[in-house]
């Protein structure tokens, strides 16, 4: 519609510039297709195939992959039958995700807070140790775990030594293990988000909290947690999201018998040699954390719009 | 000091001491590097008062006023609030707001919730909350602004929101740091008028904390002014304008001269100082006469220009003329090198002004004092 009011000329430099944009967009988008969208899209692609006898899949196009994620199709007469077992997986692995956020904004609400209480100077050493742990591979930090979880590890060892315990616990191979490990190993991922908020806090908001008769834990619920609130959530999607989806953690720790979603879904690539069932329990896993995702994003927007 | 909730003798009042602090010292630091912020201050503040601290940044006015709210704890003495001793109480337990330099708003909140929020800490129910709030607002105009952002309000609007939402818990004292600081002139003269006048209706003890000795004259009932973490001076702003005791004071409130001269004696209840020109002259004493050297005070109005033969107290020569619309200021150089500003108010008619004349001035009897 403005195209009448432009001249010829003014019409080819904006063209000219649309280009430029586009070639200088190409790096980012080509990257962004090649590394995001093309292995989605083989995943997805996958999903709806048939399992090859020996892996890979064979080009024939079929739901059955779904359809095996709540139902068992009977060996005799062929009639489906809903069956719990991916589901529960599913159930352990969104419980366990998400008491080990919980954990993690526990334990990591008074780290960050604590140093973001420190003297300028002393800040950047706290933060430091934070980020010590990433010196060191997953694997290797898992496996001390490992030794600390164990019947003779630290834990049992000492709590016994001191004599609260007469027989070792035995953490290793169980939800709680595999809890603990989820929680070390995403910790950081929340330390960090809580404290750029709270680095931000303008600590005489908490002053004023106290002048106007809020106590230690009001000051904490009506100030700096809202206050604090964008990195809290930052922090939850951090340590959820991936712990849904760890892999190692639980392989470890849960000795392969408490399996979660990762877990499943390296062994439909490997031993069960069915990569469509495998591809279309990752698509599964993505859409509940998209979903969940979109509910967030919807509810926020909303309370921004409420209040104006 | 005695020890009871007492009277206050100095203007004949016997209103109870809202806050009393005794032997007050607060140190910053530990060891070699601790800085003393507030040294051994002894101060009674009285109920419905507009008591004001004076004094330049570092003085310790600030100190003084967190350790009333409690933000700070004593190194040493005791802080008693109506009586009752408040030392030790955390600031939440404490019956006193503050208003904070930078009003410190939360910015989550709306303008209602700011002012509301602690009526709700206290647990106050949120019906008598809310009329309160209104009333609050309505105190302050904003009303029209119950539900806004407080990011969305001027400058000037926010001060009042931090001051509506201090009053609102009626509490026994109000502080406040420095709240005009940020405010630009004409909107500052407004709000010392506005905040005078509040004090006045609601009854409360306002304790004010500012380095404006101008702001500080128009609005206090009394003023301590303070320096290195003492204080020099407390009395009405009368008294310390007219009867600075001490240099630092006479100084920092208002234009003054202050000259060096040296004590000659007493006669009557004047002292007779000797300046460094030689010339000699009768002097108010502060009570406290040193003997030796010491310097005497004149305020640029309490001299003027001698006129048709009066014999002139002091001679000095022309410098500079600053014409103030309602008075002329002249700039003297004195034979002993200093300098003395004069306001003459009347008509300069038959005095030459000239760069460089040598003019005689006359002073305004008991307008010079003896600062220890």
């Amino acid at each position: 519609m403005t195209d009448t009011s432009l001249t010829l000329a003014e019409q080819e430099s904006r063209r000219r510039r649309r280009q430029t944009r586009r070639a200088l967009l190409a790096p980012a988008l080509i990257i962004i297709l090649t590394i995001s969208i093309m292995p989605l899209g083989i995943t997805a692609l996958y999903s709806f195939l048939t399992p090859g006898t020996y892996g890979g899949v064979l080009w024939e196009f079929t739901p059955n992959a779904y359809v095996q994620f709540l139902f068992e199709r009977d060996i005799f007469d062929g009639t489906l039958q809903f069956n719990d077992s991916y589901l529960t997986i599913y159930m352990r692995s969104i419980g366990l995700a998400f008491g080990a956020t919980i954990g993690a904004l526990l334990i990591g609400f008074p780290t960050a807070y604590f140093i973001a209480t420190k003297p300028r100077e002393q800040r950047n050493f706290w933060l430091f140790l934070i980020t010590l742990p990433f010196w060191t591979n997953l694997l290797i930090r898992t496996y001390a775990m490992l030794l600390i979880l164990r019947d003779e590890g630290l834990i049992n060892l000492s709590l016994m030594g001191v004599g609260v315990i007469e027989r070792p616990l035995s953490i290793l191979y169980t939800d709680t293990a595999v809890f603990i490990g989820l929680i070390y190993t995403y910790l950081p991922f929340m330390v960090l988000p809580l404290y750029a908020s709270l680095e931000k806090l303008d600590f005489r908001l908490v002053e004023a909290g106290y002048d106007l008769y809020a106590n230690r834990f009001q000051v904490l619920r009506h100030i700096i947690a809202p206050i604090a609130k964008p990195g809290i959530i930052a922090g939850c999607i951090l340590v959820f999201i991936p712990g849904l989806g760890a892999y190692i953690t639980p392989a470890l720790l849960g000795g392969g018998k408490k399996l979660m979603i990762g877990n499943m879904i390296a062994i439909q690539f490997g031993s069960s040699r069915n990569w469509p069932f495998g591809s279309a329990a990752a698509l599964i896993l993505m859409a509940l954390v998209v979903i969940a995702l979109l509910i967030y994003a919807r509810s926020v927007s909303k309370g921004a719009r409420a209040r104006g | 000091m005695t020890s009871d909730t007492a009277k206050a003798p100095e203007d004949g009042t016997t209103r109870r001491s809202m806050i009393s602090a005794r032997e007050l010292t607060k140190m910053f630091g530990q060891g070699e590097s601790a800085v003393t912020a507030l040294d051994n201050v002894d101060i009674k503040i009285r109920e419905n008062e507009f008591f004001t601290l004076l004094g330049p940044s570092g003085c310790g006015k600030t100190t003084l006023l967190r350790l009333i709210a409690g933000f700070e704890l004593p190194t040493s003495g005791t802080i008693e609030l109506d009586g009752q001793d408040i030392t030790a109480l955390p600031p939440h337990v404490r019956p006193v707001n503050t208003v904070f330099q930078n009003y410190a708003l939360f910015p989550h909140m709306t303008v209602s919730e700011n002012i509301g929020f602690g009526l709700k800490m206290l647990g106050k129910p949120s019906g008598e909350a809310d009329n309160r709030v209104k009333q609050m607002l309505s105190l302050v105009q904003l009303e029209a602004m119950a539900n806004r952002r407080t990011d969305q309000l001027s400058g000037g609007q926010q001060q009042r929101v931090a001051l509506a939402r201090a009053l609102a818990p009626a509490p026994k004292v109000l502080l406040l740091d420095e709240p005009l600081a940020a405010l630009d002139l004409k909107l500052r003269k407004n709000m010392q008028i506005e905040l005078k006048s509040l004090q006045a209706e609601t009854g409360i003890t306002f304790i004010f904390v500012t380095h404006d000795q101008e702001e500080a004259l128009t609005m206090s009932d009394r003023i301590a002014v303070m320096r290195d973490g003492q204080i020099l001076q407390i009395g009405t702003p009368k008294e310390i304008y007219d009867k600075p005791t001490h240099r630092f004071v006479a100084d920092f409130i208002g234009d003054i001269n202050i000259l060096e001269a040296e004590v000659e004696g007493a006669e009557g209840d004047q002292t007779r100082v000797r300046l460094k020109d030689g010339t000699t002259m009768l002097a108010r004493s502060t009570g406290a006469d040193t003997q030796g050297h010491c310097a005497v005070a004149l305020r640029p109005e309490s001299i003027r220009v001698a006129q048709g033969g009066e014999a002139p107290a002091l001679t000095g020569q022309l410098e500079n003329l600053v014409y103030m619309g309602s008075a002329h200021n002249l700039h003297l150089r004195l034979g002993s090198g200093e300098e003395l500003v004069v306001r003459h108010g009347g008509s300069t008619d038959g005095i030459d002004l000239s760069p460089g004349a040598q003019v005689g001035v006359v002073i305004a009897p008991g307008g010079v004092r003896v600062l220890a």
